[in-house]
């Protein structure tokens, strides 16, 4: 109440400011780097590169550390009344938002006119992420999609062709186990498939879940999980049979963050992970390497991730119009295609990928287009109310059942109770 | 008198304002907070009596947590004072090398250990980690520290005792130095061996400090968390998860406050039982001056 | 100082001081690494190659990477801030315990010994809440704030005033010296040994600390080295020991250097602070 009533003070304090003044406006942009390279450097020239072009606009960019930290900052800032007016989260965090109450919908700053080409230009797979209830709470910006990266010396090594990737879930067991070299002692010093199971879990595990034939683990309301299918527990239990039945991953959980690390010093020939990526192992792979989509089993299939831009609530129309603007400026093709080469994301809108630049990258890094063309069968990642702690019970569950403490069958009905204990309150 | 009590009133407010503040007025706040519901946007927060006690004690990943903290306490506990000992016995006479000795110690003091961790989690990476490429070089099968459930508690303690034995030592050294030399010349005259020396009179003689010590690795051990951060988030399904840790997760990631505030009556209630056994127990059994 | 051990057979010593040694390389082996890492190209992090090509290039990306000077100077502010308001509340407050007599003196007293179990970081969804309050979210004052009254600060100068003999206080009065001034004139120089063991045990705290700066902090200005160490490391992508290891070196390295010059002091002054 008390907020409302010191909002609509600033606001008409602004707007009486605003008669006499020029128009000004200064944003407050949270951003994460959640990929290695200089993403703070990079966003910072683009935000240098908007306002020179742009009289009277301010853009405070501050790198606010991971997705989960300057998730966490911009929810206690909001909460404690001074929020950004822009920030890069999670996609998935769009229901956590929403439920604070805390971020706006973009449609209503857009002119009716430039709606339908401006939000219709987005892969539409990145937008499931981003709308829901019929509006439109994200921006699709630093998205990513995981994709396999080979090692083709290790896959002519072990007598495979270099240019053929698993396309399937048996293929990728049988390369598994042919690319899997053991020493004399009979340790392995290099496995044959890598997908790590810190960080996060259910991300991946979503490309298995959708290459098994379901369309995602959550409703698209947000209000209900299926993690206790027939299709989820034999994603499972494909997962779990890599280290215990087939011996081509290494068993445990494997260190998100240590595998690039893996994949460059040839512990592994083949490791999962996201686009965002690309670059880092590119500038420093010493073999060559080659991307490949997921392998499907009953069809194709891997999830989104990454980032969109959200709007924040409690700042004044001109600050938000300007906020718009930006946000619309950043995802125009130029900008976005630069983006895109200079971070390994993929660009959220197809136009961005008819441009000189992005045709040049695409003939240099043929890897690159990868990500694009799997985008065809996307799935959206895991994202419902309490979204943290959601997505923190089916990773618990994940780990049990890698380390051997559930069945996959356990692991995943458990996981469905507890899930649907917290969601209850929600439908 | 009366100006006595004055001069005390004014030379302990500040100090007395800040620590209500920040100790004791904010634990009586958490008692009250956990006998509500944490707010949800539309939904605000409504008194729920001992609801959010109720599921702390159906909470399968709150025993855990306590379980895991128990087993991290009684291993950091002995073990970084134990080390920190030798440490001492061994810097503290003449021995070759010993600033370098003293150093080597002391360095997990000056390095922090959220920024350690990450080097430690280079070290337990399974394949080809520092321990790794030791094991197998001495025909060892690999194995996965940190992700495996059986172990990987292990490993944060493991990190623990590194990073507060150093610390610990310097401790030590200050008591050793405070037995006078004379007892250890009429020791030596009389043949007494090293062992015996040390057990009647050096172990004696350290027990302020001791316990001093195991007042500190008590809190710590409820305390460091900071590595957990970087290696094992908890992991794997809470196998490294300790309750600090899970109050963090709780109140800042699910952004749960009333059930956070609930664990950290457990908490609270934890301490304050260990720190009144200590006191009596040190009361008993030190003299100060 | 002398304090060789009794009776000692050569192989005991041999033992003795073997043991000694492979302590010592297993305790700096962290560091140690750390330096390999941060001095060769990133191939070599995990390969132990003499012959590896050196390079500071790693140094250089690390202190472009992420605002590390600025990191350090809001530490460095952060734990003096800290000292300083430790020692000039502390001080006083351990005074009135050891000196003066008042009512509700040992209640007092007990109250004040609970922080030393009950340590502000415990209580950070509260204290979060109350800084909050206090409009002090994101600065350097809120980092430092609850440790302001530290107990083990006041039990430790209390036990040290306590055995300063009081037949000062009497000279000091009788010459019409201030209260005020017989603290600082008096008391606190006879503290120096107390004071500068517990400066070390708190500044190494807080340069350390964490879990409470993370939460408070959300911009370079504020956030100390060990948010900013975190917060660089923990990108979504991989970790890159090369540079990360080189960042920890650069932000530790003041700490080793000072440790290095006074240890000898250091351990000097605990002996005679009789924290023991």
């Amino acid at each position: 109440m008390f907020d409302r009533l010191r909002l609509t003070a600033t606001t008409c304090a602004l707007a009486l400011g605003l008669a006499t003044a020029a128009q000004a406006a200064e944003l407050e942009f949270y951003f994460p780097v959640a990929v290695g390279g200089d993403a703070a450097g990079i966003i910072q020239r683009m935000t240098d590169a908007y306002m020179a072009q742009t009289p009277g606009v301010t853009i405070n960019a501050i790198y606010t550390g991971s997705y989960a930290d300057t998730t966490t900052r911009a929810i206690t800032a909001a909460r404690g009344g001074n929020a950004p007016q822009l920030a890069i989260l999670l996609s998935v965090d769009m229901f956590a938002l929403i439920d604070e109450e805390i971020i706006l919908p973009w449609d209503q700053f857009i002119p009716e006119a430039e709606r339908e080409a401006f939000l219709g230009g987005f892969y539409p797979s990145f937008m499931r992420n981003s709308q829901t209830g019929g509006q439109t709470w994200g921006i699709p910006f630093q998205r990513s999609t995981p994709v396999m990266y080979c090692n083709r010396e290790a896959f002519a090594a072990a007598g495979l062709d270099p240019n053929t990737p698993p396309a399937t879930w048996d293929e990728m067991v049988e390369m598994g186990k042919t690319l899997t070299l053991r020493d004399a002692s009979g340790n392995v010093t290099q496995w044959g498939v890598r997908i790590p199971s810190s960080g996060f879990p259910s991300w991946l595990f979503t490309g298995l879940v959708a290459s098994n034939g379901q369309d995602g683990l959550a409703n698209d309301a947000g209000t209900e999980v299926y993690f206790n299918t027939p299709e989820v527990i034999g994603a499972l239990d494909y997962l779990v049979s890599l280290a215990n039945e087939h011996g081509v991953m290494e068993p445990g959980i494997l260190d998100w963050g240590a595998t690039p690390r893996a994949f460059l010093d040839g512990q592994t020939a083949i490791a999962w992970t996201t686009t965002g990526n690309l670059t880092n192992i590119r500038s420093n792979a010493t073999f060559d390497f080659g991307l490949a989509m997921l392998p499907a089993n009953v069809r194709r299939g891997a999830p989104t991730g990454g980032g969109n831009f959200y709007l924040f609530d409690g700042s004044s129309p001109e600050q938000l119009q300007a906020a718009v603007d930006f946000a619309r400026w950043a995802t125009e093709p130029a900008q976005a295609a630069q983006w895109s080469i200079d971070t390994g994301y993929v660009a959220p809108r197809a136009d961005t990928w008819e441009t000189d630049l992005m045709r040049t990258y695409a003939e240099e890094v043929p890897g690159a287009l990868v990500a694009r063309d799997q985008l065809e069968f996307a799935v959206p990642e895991l994202s419902t109310f309490q979204g943290p702690q959601i997505t923190k019970i089916i990773n618990d569950n994940i780990a049990a059942a890698i380390v051997g403490e559930k069945t996959p069958a356990q692991a995943m009905a458990d996981a469905q109770a507890s899930a649907d204990a917290i969601l209850a309150a929600y439908r | 008198m009366r100006r006595d009590w004055l001069h005390a009133a004014l030379l302990l407010a500040p100090a007395l304002v800040l620590l209500v503040s920040f100790t004791h007025w904010p634990a009586i706040q958490t008692v009250i907070d956990s006998l509500w519901s944490t707010p949800r946007g539309r939904r605000p927060s409504v008194f729920v009596g001992l609801a959010n006690y109720e599921r702390l004690m159906a909470d399968p990943t709150f025993r855990r947590v306590m379980w895991n903290n128990t087993i991290y306490a009684a291993l950091t506990i002995p073990a970084s004072i134990a080390l920190a000992l030798a440490m001492a016995l061994y810097v503290q006479g003449r021995i070759i090398g010993r600033g370098f000795l003293r150093l080597a110690y002391f360095t997990p003091t000056v390095l922090p250990l959220i920024a350690v961790a990450n080097i430690w989690v280079f070290f337990f990476l399974p394949g080809f980690g520092m321990f790794e490429q030791l094991r197998q070089w001495v025909g060892l099968s690999p194995r996965n520290w940190l992700g495996d459930q059986s172990t990987a508690l292990y490993g944060v303690t493991i990190v623990t005792i590194w990073a507060q034995a150093g610390f610990f030592m310097i401790f030590y050294l200050a008591a050793l130095q405070t037995i006078p030399v004379a007892l250890r010349e009429a020791a030596a005259i009389e043949g007494c061996p090293r062992f015996t020396f040390f057990r009647r009179v050096t172990w004696p003689l350290l027990m302020p400090t001791t316990l001093f010590l195991s007042v500190n690795a008590t809190i710590n051990a409820f305390r460091t968390v900071d590595h957990l951060f970087v290696m094992t988030q908890g992991g794997p399904n809470h196998a490294s998860n300790l309750l600090l840790y899970y109050i963090y997760e709780t109140g800042f990631t699910f952004w749960d406050t009333a059930y956070a505030a609930t664990l950290t009556v457990v908490m609270v209630v934890i301490l304050v039982v260990v720190g009144l056994g200590q006191f009596f127990l040190m009361d008993r059994r030190v003299h100060y001056k | 100082m002398s304090t060789m051990p009794t009776s000692d057979s050569p192989f005991d010593r041999a033992l003795f001081v073997t043991g000694a040694w492979l302590l010592a390389l297993v305790w700096i082996l962290p560091l140690a690494w750390a330096i390999w890492a941060a001095i060769h190209p990133a191939q070599f992090v995990t390969r132990f190659d003499p012959l590896a090509p050196l390079t500071t290039q790693n140094f250089i990306d690390a202190w472009n990477a992420a605002p590390f000077g600025r990191y350090l100077l809001n530490t460095v502010m952060l734990v003096t801030m800290i000292l300083s308001a430790q020692l000039l509340l502390c001080i006083h407050a351990a005074f009135a315990f050891a000196r003066l007599e008042f009512p509700f003196k040992n209640l007092l007293f007990a109250l004040v010994l609970m922080q030393l179990m009950i340590t502000p970081d415990i209580l950070l969804v509260r204290n979060y809440a109350t800084v909050a309050q206090l409009g002090l979210l994101d600065t350097i004052l809120a980092i430092g704030l609850p440790y302001f009254a530290s107990a083990f600060a006041i039990f430790l100068l209390r036990q040290t005033f306590k055995t300063i003999p009081k037949e000062l206080d009497e000279a000091a009065r009788i010459e019409g010296v201030t209260l005020l001034g017989l603290i600082w004139r008096v008391y606190v120089p006879l503290a120096k040994p107390t004071i500068l063991a517990f400066a070390l045990v708190s500044v190494s705290n807080h340069w350390n600390n964490f879990v409470w700066p993370l939460i408070v902090t959300s911009s370079v200005n504020t956030r100390p080295l060990t948010v900013g160490l975190s917060i660089f490391a923990t990108t979504d992508s991989g970790i890159e020991w090369s540079i990360i290891t080189a960042a920890t070196l650069i932000t530790s390295g003041p700490l080793l250097i000072g440790f290095l010059l006074f240890q000898r002091q250091f351990v000097q002054s605990f002996m005679r602070a009789g924290i023991k």
